[in-house]
């Protein structure tokens, strides 16, 4: 909201940097390199490094909220359906809505914007981590048993290694997930790549800055996609021969 | 506190402002969001049903329709958006270009992995019985498929709903969301008014759209699953 109304009284020809011509800035032509490398130390790279910090916070947050509460309901079975139903309203609420509904109370900050990604993390890893382990079967948790392994022993050293590449799978799309709705977090919160896209929309439509800081959005999330895949191989060699 | 009282009051007097000159009202602003947002499913519909159903029925392109559904993850919608003004300009085009790239994915993948896992061998056995492809397709994989296909359409809608109300931020009016981008105008209570209607536009639509792939699910396969109505939908690909 602050972003915005700032944003309404700037100047009609905002940060286009200080080169000697705007000439294809003034024409507002589909890109103009020269703004790019002007910009790219003062708004865009920041504005990537903030995305990614606000993507790894939510992340791992969710991660560990996710897990534990998939951990309880995996031992008491009567905790899935609470958690499942509260995980999928917080899901389905839009993003635009669940921000400006936490913002009046929880402020105008990053905070506010981390709480809204991390519940939109809960149900994708919650759901995933427990599909994982409830799909153990059964002859290899009595085999640990019979092995002598106690209750956590075979979690830790049977249950969750064999229930990795869907936690990891969870992971995976959370993280794609939270990086496309950190793009709307800039609307309370003012950082990540949404803040520039926000701020050319409303400079006239500013097209240089819209399609790079839109074409960073997408890159990224394709990167972080492409790196946990990569990172799903490593951690499950066995799962590739399998699925391939 | 205050201002969530206010802002339920705001929806009370739906969405004008005492004093100010009158304001587009929230039910119209609702059937505009629903409109702008099922013109854009039922478009993807109309192009993505017929391609994923058909991949999956002859069991090809499984590489395309999956990878489809992981790239379609990776795409912010406000960057979509965004990208869809540079180049187009401001306006409904823009957007309904934005929501069909956006729906198309989830509901080709769905309907592809819907088609192409029906058993074997029921298709088999439905061939001895001398079963055309078609009527295979029509009166077997189809039935079968129905969960899957449509948890794949409703993610598309909850998304396309969500952009909607997104699109008002590249300029785009018509939407619940302009209330949210207009705070100048509306004041906090009714931006969060505005916020509540939208969550609650897609609870309501998310679970009447349940309520609608129960009834088409045929009777037998209701016998083996999960009787429960299940909120938010699992992506075919979304579960390793």
């Amino acid at each position: 909201m602050t972003v915005l109304l700032a944003a309404a009284h700037a100047p009609v020809i905002p940060n286009f940097g200080n080169p000697s011509s705007f000439a294809c800035e003034r024409a507002n032509r589909l890109f103009c390199s020269d703004w790019v490398s002007h910009n790219w130390s003062t708004v865009l790279w920041p504005a990537l490094r903030q995305h990614l910090v606000l993507t790894l916070i939510a992340v791992s947050l969710g991660f560990v909220i996710s897990t534990t509460l998939a951990l309880i309901a995996y031992r008491r079975r009567w905790f899935e359906r609470p958690v499942l139903i509260v995980t999928s309203i917080l899901y389905t609420i839009p993003s635009l809505a669940l921000f400006e509904l936490l913002a009046p109370s929880l402020g105008l900050n990053r905070t506010t914007a981390e709480v809204a990604l991390v519940s939109y993390t809960l149900l994708i890893m919650f759901r995933n981590t427990l599909t994982g382990l409830r799909e153990v079967p059964d002859e290899v948790r009595d085999a640990a048993a019979g092995m002598g392994m106690g209750p956590l022993q075979s979690l830790l050293r049977v249950e969750l290694p064999l229930a990795l590449p869907a936690i990891t799978a969870g992971v995976r799309i959370a993280t794609v997930t939270v990086i496309s709705l950190a793009t709307v977090a800039a609307l309370i919160d003012n950082e990540g790549l949404g803040v520039p896209i926000l701020t050319a929309i409303s400079n006239e439509v500013f097209k240089t800055e819209l399609i790079v800081a839109g074409g960073m959005a997408v890159g990224l999330a394709l990167a972080a996609d492409g790196l946990l895949v990569l990172v799903q191989r490593w951690l499950t060699p066995w799962a590739r021969a399998r699925s391939a | 506190m205050h201002d969530f009282t206010e802002a339920f009051k705001f929806i009370g007097r739906d969405g004008q402002i005492p004093g100010a000159p009158p304001l587009p009202t929230l039910v119209h602003l609702t059937l505009e969001t629903l409109k702008i947002a099922g013109i854009g499913v039922a478009l993807a519909l109309l192009i993505a049903l017929p391609v994923g159903i058909w991949l999956g029925h002859i069991h090809r392109g499984s590489f395309v329709a999956i990878n489809l559904g992981n790239i379609w993850r990776a795409l912010p919608s406000l960057a979509v958006l965004a990208i869809g003004v540079a180049f187009l300009g401001l306006g409904l085009d823009n957007v309904e270009l934005a929501l069909i790239v956006l729906a198309i994915p989830p509901i080709i993948t769905n309907a592809y992995v819907a088609v192409d896992e029906v058993d074997r061998d029921v298709v088999d056995a439905a061939r001895g019985m001398g079963m055309s492809g078609w009527e295979i397709l029509r009166k077997v994989e189809l039935p079968l498929g129905i969960p899957l296909i449509f948890a794949g359409i409703r993610t598309a809608a909850l998304f396309v709903v969500s952009t909607t109300t997104i699109a008002a931020l590249t300029g785009y009016s018509g939407s619940l969301g302009d209330i949210i981008n207009n705070e100048a105008s509306y004041h906090l209570p009714g931006v969060i008014g505005a916020a509540i209607c939208i969550a609650a536009l897609a609870l309501l639509l998310e679970f009447g759209l349940a309520l609608v792939q129960r009834a088409l699910t045929p009777r037998g396969l209701k016998l083996t699953e999960d009787p429960g109505v299940t909120f938010a939908p699992v992506a075919a690909t979304d579960v390793a």
